[in-house]
């Protein structure tokens, strides 16, 4: 039993940490928002080269094998820099094509993919070459989109998509929703911690009645609640890509967007008024933090999902 | 990264699981609160120890199986899961236990350990005073120098279980001139039923007369009961804290355990829609504490010092305990209301975890400022 990361995974995250701390995600971001996707493409491609879409993939395929720790680890990077993109959506296509010069495009980066399920919206249909949607029947391909919507979540472009020719009647579909799950917890989780560690870095400089306002108490310990329910929300991800086990999976995803969730409450509050303006970039995170609460599972989906079975832990 | 466990903490797990079956009380004993159940848990531990089940992570030599972190959270798990009594000894096995190896001597643990796994000599923790709560480094009770020892005079106060302990350990000022509240202060262990201590139960909030507060008028101890360096009882009580509020008061085989019977609970009344998300979200948090306690487990034994993380442990669990039980006697509906049930004793004892082993309020402070670095405060 070694419930943390080894060296390897550890190496990642650092290298994944420092690509996307050097890339300006802000501006990446903003651009994303207005529809201008050249530097969210760019970006994508050198995310590609680091490997993650390599780790939903089959050798075969280009892929090193569906690696969930790795994934985790990686989504945890994406969401710290509030990344926008179907990132969630290109590793669940990964997962469910069955052609492999579809899925080598994915994982080189050339492509990004969408995927409709369950919902009357697909995530950037507008950005995505690959447009997917999953229905009873299996898996399709939509030549085209709906008109884009925009989310709560400025990043997250909202797009309807009509299912089209049949690519594969039995696509590994709970394998790949389990992914989109996992991989949408840790993005939440990576979210969260971005919040509060940007929260905690403002409490220490703004001051009022001459103290920094961090000296407070009841400041103090919203802050403290916010980093008890994000640190334990994050060894239930990694126990959840360890075992991919449906209810591991739904604890980790509903825990980890509720602790999100409410860390962006608690870092709107505590920033004040600033907080509240769309042109300084906690605004970023905050949004994003509850478009990816009812994303891949409502907490009552998941909550479902913990209590269904005879599972025992 | 796994979570997977060796063929040896495998077999260990089963050992243990097979012992409890056969070993644990059919019916449950009465509360340990009480004069009746307290003998009855005394007597449970030493049945516990007749296999060494009762301190399984002590050295062999003290009467443990020298079991490790992993195992001793594996049996934690299996001890719960089995329905087995509350532990009467929680205070010494967690608390003095652990500050006897660390700051101990050789002859005190040989002296000490022993009778506490078998249930012979039961601990009680006598810091707080009616004066020194949270600002437990103001207390006055003290410890004069005399002849081969000291003499304790003072009053120490919400002592658990003190009503039917032998023993207790606790913390007197040895200096009242050092320039500090938390200098000059030493750590003792000293007879409940010496000359000079009287024990005056208080009752809790539901009755119960375990609790209780200690007047002492020059209590005669001996040096040989002085735990380390006199003058240091600060730096070595506080070593200890961390065991209080982090894993080994409050393993997470407790809570998995409860959970599941929450679980069951609810399935026996029907799934009732209204208290789904809190039956889910009790599921959640017991496995949430589980997988943090490994993963804390794993950082230790990768030679990592835990430190004030345990704030964040003592917080995460007595809330969760208080909404759990909460939970349970909302689902019980009228029967919830009556005072002697499995829940409602639970539930009494979970109001008091905000309060004891350091309130929540200053938990919250160490994580703001020890994990966070937030500036410090007036505390
Ligand atoms: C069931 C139970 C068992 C116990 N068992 C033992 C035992 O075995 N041995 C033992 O020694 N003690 C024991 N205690 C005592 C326990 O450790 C104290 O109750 C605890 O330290 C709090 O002290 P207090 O009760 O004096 O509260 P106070 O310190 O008076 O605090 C009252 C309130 O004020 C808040 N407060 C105080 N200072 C601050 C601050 N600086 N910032 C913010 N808020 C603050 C507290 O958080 C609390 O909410 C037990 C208590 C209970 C309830």
């Amino acid at each position: 039993m070694r419930l943390v990361l080894d060296r390897e995974q550890r190496a990642f995250a650092d290298s994944l940490e420092a690509l996307l701390t050097g890339a300006d995600t802000p501006s990446v971001v903003r651009e994303w928002s207005r529809g201008e996707h050249g530097s969210g493409r760019a970006l994508w491609v050198r995310l590609a080269a680091a490997g993650v879409f390599a780790l939903a993939a089959p050798e075969e395929y280009d892929g090193v094998g569906v690696r969930p720790v790795e994934l985790a680890v990686a989504f945890m990077a994406l969401g710290r820099h509030a990344v926008p993109g179907p990132l969630v959506e290109t590793v669940t296509a990964a997962v469910l094509l069955p052609t492999p010069d579809l899925v080598k495009r994915l994982v080189s980066g050339e492509d990004m993919a969408t995927v409709a399920y369950d919902s009357p919206y697909a995530l950037d249909g507008d950005a995505a070459d690959l447009r997917l949607v999953l229905t009873p029947d299996g898996l399709h391909r939509a030549t085209g989109h709906g008109p884009v919507r925009p989310s709560l979540d400025p990043a997250r472009r909202l797009t309807a998509l009509a299912p089209d020719e049949l690519l594969t009647a039995t696509p590994p579909i709970e394998q790949a929703l389990l992914l989109a799950r996992l991989t949408t917890a840790a993005q939440a989780l990576g979210v969260g911690l971005a919040l509060l560690d940007r929260t905690v870095c403002y409490v220490k400089q703004r001051t009022q009645f001459g103290a920094p306002i961090g000296v407070f108490q009841a400041v103090k310990h919203q802050l403290a609640d916010a980093k008890i329910a994000l640190e334990f929300a994050g060894p239930l991800v990694y126990a959840a890509a360890l075992t991919l086990d449906p209810a591991d999976v739904a604890a980790a995803k509903v825990t980890a967007c509720e602790a999100a969730y409410a860390t962006a409450r608690t870092a709107l509050q505590l920033h004040g008024a600033i907080g509240y303006t769309a042109e300084y970039d906690l605004s970023l995170w905050l949004t994003k933090a509850r478009a990816l609460r009812t994303a891949w599972g409502s907490p009552e989906q998941c909550r479902d999902t913990v209590l269904s079975g005879d599972r025992r832990w | 990264m796994d979570l997977a466990f060796t063929p040896e903490e495998v077999a260990f797990r089963e050992e243990a699981r097979a012992w409890l079956l056969a070993h644990v009380p059919a019916a449950p004993l009465p509360s340990l609160e009480t004069a009746e159940g307290f003998a009855a848990h005394r007597a449970w531990e030493a049945e516990l120890a007749t296999e060494r089940w009762s301190a399984v992570d002590w050295p062999t030599e003290y009467g443990g199986r020298d079991a490790g972190l992993v195992r001793w959270l594996l049996f934690e798990e299996e001890y719960y899961a089995a329905g087995a009594p509350g532990r009467v000894n929680q205070n010494g096995i967690s608390l003095l236990a652990p500050t006897l190896f660390d700051h101990g001597t050789q002859e005190q643990r040989t002296r000490v350990l022993p009778p506490m796994a078998r249930g012979e000599v039961v601990w009680a923790q006598a810091w707080s005073e009616p004066e020194a709560g949270s600002d437990l480094a103001s207390l006055r009770s003290k410890a004069v120098r005399t002849d081969g020892g000291w003499l304790l005079s003072g009053q120490k106060t919400w002592s658990s279980r003190a009503a039917f302990a032998d023993r207790a350990f606790g913390l007197f000022r040895s200096d009242p001139d050092a320039p500090k509240p938390h200098q000059g202060l030493t750590y003792l262990m000293f007879d409940l039923r010496a000359p000079g201590v009287t024990v005056r139960p208080i009752a809790r909030l539901d009755g119960k007369p375990a609790f209780a507060e200690l007047f002492l008028d020059e209590v005669f101890v001996p040096d040989a009961d002085v735990i380390g360096e006199p003058g240091q009882g600060w730096r070595i009580a506080m070593a200890a804290t961390g065991n209080e509020r982090g894993l080994t008061l409050r393993s997470p085989g407790r809570y998995l355990a409860a959970a599941n019977r929450l679980h069951a609970l609810w399935r026996e009344q029907g799934s009732p829609g209204g208290t789904k998300a809190r039956v889910a979200d009790a599921l959640i948090g017991a496995r949430a504490y589980q997988l943090f306690t490994w993963t804390a487990a794993s950082r230790f034994l990768d030679g990592e010092s835990l430190g004030p993380e345990s704030s964040l442990n003592k917080v995460f669990w007595s809330e969760y305990d208080i909404a759990l039980t909460e939970t349970a006697l909302d689902l019980l509906g009228a029967e919830g209301e009556s005072a002697d049930t499995d829940w409602s004793e639970r539930y009494v004892f979970a109001l008091a975890g905000p309060l004891y082993a350091g309130t929540n309020e200053i938990q919250r402070d160490i994580i703001a400022e020890r994990l966070l670095g937030l500036p410090k405060g007036r505390r």
